[in-house]
């Protein structure tokens, strides 16, 4: 089994009170406006999560269709009951395992990760899940192996948008072992509690908060664990523009736009931008995954 | 035809210009009050820019369809045109004031991204051709008005590049933006010259 999460917050990392409860608010189907104007819940000591209507109903989800909304309108087409999940490759339990036998397995607990994506646009989503690293131990992942590799479900008759190629299908990422087995690492079940939805990627898909967002591939039917680095579907599609790592960094802007900033969903018709933080915030944490490698080759 | 044609000139063109403001404020106004997801302002953008498109593919389809339909639209195009300069001033004052937000990076993503570039280099294309639409500048411009207005191809190629450029992976649409201006800009070539003068040369006796 992995090293456990030790935790390194503090005091200041708490949410206060008011805003915990103003989500829970949510949770028991208030409206989302109850979360607008709450005073002095700035981005730098505390994570105010985005409504669950942001949250839902703006995603990238492309085999249910290249449009925000796309995914929302079609991802109910998706089967997640039953769902197994194949675990193969350099582990010493390989199989089809049950979602309902992992969930039986693994320890499931909030996470509040700022979410960014590669088009320069960022939120605050209250996942609920469990370490990759428990579900790998699960497995038995070998020493030696060095990356893990993940793929989406591949339906044609449930997902429209897998008609167009858009991108080679199935949906395809990767990891480097040390990064799937970081404490960050997830694989979220939920949003603020609840199931999570499919257009979000039910029913588990992986969270690197440190990465861009299509890195955090969605309904995940195989893991592998593998000695090579594995393919990655948008790095296929354009390696110029999308590398393995894919680490949120201000400073290596994107072949078409700039990464220093992002929008802020869920803010109106003059959205905030604020400044993108190096890994996404999480330097403290992932920065020396990366000691001595060269961030603007290694993008 | 000729009842269709009738029945059009007696229609005006002018409503085009209220009919399009007034969608655009519209559009601004389903934004502002939620109504445009949780995201308003791309899904402004791209609504915006889709329209100018439209309009673009519109005025370029004008000439060809008198030519081979017989189809008589001249008297909209004028209209079409401005229309299509009001929906993509729009759409770059959204990007511009409500999106990038700050002068210093509307110039640098003008200097440095290259779709920022030719949507740019589009606008700018549109920019003399807006101000010479009326008649005075149809006087006084006489045979160069004419000349001047090709740039009208132009825009229209620099508007479809901008689409495919800005979309992720492979989609159909822009494509499909991009194949319908080139084919109507191709329907303007006069083969029959063009391949008249390319015989004439092969037949010239070389001595």
């Amino acid at each position: 089994m992995a090293r456990r999460w030790t935790n390194t917050l503090g005091p200041r990392d708490v949410t206060p009170e008011a805003v915990f409860l103003n989500r829970r608010q949510i949770i028991a189907g208030a409206a989302g406006a109850a979360l607008v104007g709450l005073p002095g819940a700035g981005r730098a000591n505390t994570l105010e999560p985005n409504s669950w209507e942001d949250i839902t109903s703006y995603n990238n989800y492309y085999e249910f269709g290249t449009r925000k909304d796309d995914p929302e309108k079609y991802a109910h087409m998706l089967t997640t009951e039953p769902w197994t999940v194949r675990i193969e490759g350099m582990v010493d339990r390989p199989g089809d395992y049950a979602f309902a036998d992992i969930m039986q397995e693994m320890t499931v607990e909030e996470r509040i990760y700022r979410f960014r994506c590669v088009e320069a646009w960022s939120m605050v989503i209250p996942w609920t899940g469990f370490e990759l690293a428990d579900l790998l131990g699960l497995a038995g992942a070998q020493s030696g192996a060095e990356y893990v590799a993940f793929e989406t479900a591949l339906r044609p008759d449930e997902m429209p948008g897998v008609h167009y190629n858009v991108l080679d299908w199935p949906y395809v990422e990767g990891l480097r072992m040390d990064e799937a087995l970081h404490p960050l690492t997830i694989m979220a079940t939920g949003i603020y509690g609840k199931d999570i939805p499919n257009q979000n990627g039910a029913p588990l898909r992986l969270v690197v908060p440190w990465k861009y967002g299509f890195k955090s591939i969605k309904s995940v039917v195989r893991i592998t664990v593998t000695e090579d680095e594995p393919p990655t579907s948008w790095n296929k599609a354009n390696a110029r523009e999308y590398g393995f790592y894919s680490n949120v960094n201000p400073n290596v802007p994107h072949r078409r736009w700039s990464q220093a900033s992002e929008k802020v969903i869920g803010t109106g018709l003059f959205p905030t931008r604020q400044d993108t933080l190096m890994f996404n915030g999480y330097a403290d944490e992932v920065a020396g995954l990366y000691e001595g490698m060269d961030l603007s080759r290694n993008f | 035809m000729d009842r269709l044609n009738k029945l059009l000139r007696n229609l005006p063109a002018w409503p085009a210009y209220p009919v399009s403001l007034l969608y655009i404020g519209w559009l601004v106004w389903l934004g502002a009050t939620g109504q445009l997801g949780v995201e308003p302002v791309e899904t402004l953008e791209h609504e915006l820019g889709k329209v100018a498109l439209y309009l673009l593919v519109a005025g370029l389809a004008v000439t060809p369809l008198r030519r081979y339909v017989g189809l008589n639209l001249m008297k909209f195009r004028r209209a079409i045109g401005l229309s299509c300069f009001i929906f993509v001033l729009a759409h770059l004052l959204v990007w511009a004031v409500l999106d990038v937000q700050a002068l210093g990076r509307v110039w640098a993503d003008i200097l440095r991204r290259p779709y920022v570039t030719v949507g740019m280099a589009g606008f700018l294309l549109l920019l003399p051709l807006a101000i010479t639409s009326n008649n005075l500048s149809v006087r006084k411009l006489g045979p160069r008005w004419r000349k001047l207005h090709r740039l009208t191809y132009g825009a229209a190629i620099l508007g479809a590049v901008h689409y495919v450029m800005v979309v992720k992976g492979f989609q159909i649409r822009p494509i499909l933006f991009l194949v319908a201006i080139l084919g109507l800009l191709a329907l303007r070539i006069r083969w029959k010259s063009v391949i008249q003068s390319v015989r004439r040369k092969n037949l010239t006796p070389t001595r």
